[in-house]
């Protein structure tokens, strides 16, 4: 597993207060994770940060897995 | 590029011992409101809070628990009814009230990009209702609990008096706010009710990040600020502890700016703009 993979992954782990194995490539935020509208948009400031990176609106929208996140941060680096 | 880095807040011990207060408009632990509470509660003052609904609720009950608040009450300042409650239990529980801290303010995010000309009646009365309005009334309930005195602060940004991207119909409202904080001051002052803003530089919290292009302000305000960076939480924490003690006695119908000194600028160092265009 990539450095950036299991980075995203402890940022939602501790954002949702999820299990660590819960939180696959294809779980989704909302329907798999529990995240609400408001999580969605606290994880991308906590990537943005994390990562040192830009999310804009139209690729957050995008984001709604965890591998996407992981794919997205990946496509900056 | 330089950079300079924040102070933590100093030992502020007890400045604010025997002092209760409400703080409005806490959404998560970005919250302006969050960094002032956490001044607030370093410095010994005992706090209330209000959230909106129970998305905030989630977020905000465990974060005021973990400083010692049990007076907490769910309030929506568009509902009367909500704060007849609210102001009710604060009279029934603390019998008077020594601060506010107001930090409420929306407008449609649809309206927050393209241009302010567009903006529609119905957007434009409630962003002025909940983000101008709500301050005076919330002055208006808090008097009778302040025989002894008392300072109200609220939040603002230079886009109420200077054009800022995408800021559009919150500039009016904000614009609105601080002149109401100027009347508020008149109205107050003789019992001894000081009324001051606070106009932060811009950050990365929740209703921020509703602004579009709020990732350019953000770069720019850091570049061409002279301080070189953008303000955090202890920045706004500890100019608000000024503000609501008696430190700042003599103070109202004051803005005042903590923005790293950016609305000093006329207009930005070239280098600025470089730096803040070439992203991160």
């Amino acid at each position: 597993m990539s450095d950036i993979a299991q980075r995203v992954k402890k940022i939602v782990v501790e954002h949702l207060g999820v299990e660590a194995a819960q939180v696959k490539e294809d779980a989704k935020f909302i329907d798999d994770l529990g995240a609400d509208s408001l999580d969605t948009v606290e994880l991308v400031m906590a990537f943005e940060e994390e990562f040192s990176i830009e999310i804009p609106d139209d690729a957050a929208e995008k984001i709604q897995t965890v591998g996407d996140a992981i794919n997205f941060i990946k496509s900056k680096g | 590029m330089t950079e300079t880095t924040p102070a933590a807040l100093p030992a502020v011990g007890g400045l604010m011992k025997g002092k209760r207060g409400l703080v409005m408009g806490v959404a998560n632990d970005r919250s302006i409101a969050w960094g002032i509470a956490q001044a607030l509660h370093a410095a010994g003052a005992e706090l209330a809070f209000t959230y909106q609904g129970a998305a905030f609720g989630k977020r905000v009950l465990p974060m005021v628990q973990e400083l010692g608040s049990s007076l907490i009450e769910e309030a929506d300042v568009e509902d009367e009814a909500s704060l007849d409650r609210l102001f009710a239990r604060l009279q029934r529980e603390w019998g008077r009230l020594d601060f506010v801290v107001h930090a409420i303010a929306f407008s449609d995010k649809e309206e927050l990009k393209g241009r302010y000309v567009d903006t529609t009646r119905a957007n434009f009365k409630r962003s002025l209702d909940i983000s101008c309005f709500s301050f005076t009334d919330i002055a208006r309930r808090s008097l009778p609990l302040m025989s002894a005195g008392g300072s109200l602060i609220t939040l603002t940004y230079e886009g109420a008096t200077r054009v800022m991207p995408s800021y559009n119909v919150m500039g009016i409202a904000k614009a609105a706010l601080e002149a109401s904080v100027r009347y508020l001051a008149a109205d107050l002052g003789p019992q001894g009710v000081r009324v001051n803003a606070l106009s932060a530089g811009p950050m990365r919290t929740l209703a921020g990040s509703v602004i579009g292009g709020a990732r350019y302000v953000y770069r720019l305000s850091r570049e061409a600020a002279p301080l070189r960076r953008n303000v955090e939480l202890v920045d706004v924490g500890g100019a608000a502890l000024y503000l609501l003690s008696d430190l700042s006695a003599g103070v109202t119908g004051t803005v005042h700016f903590v923005d790293s000194g950016y609305h000093a600028i006329g207009m930005p160092r070239q280098d600025a703009y470089k730096d803040s265009t070439g992203g991160e």
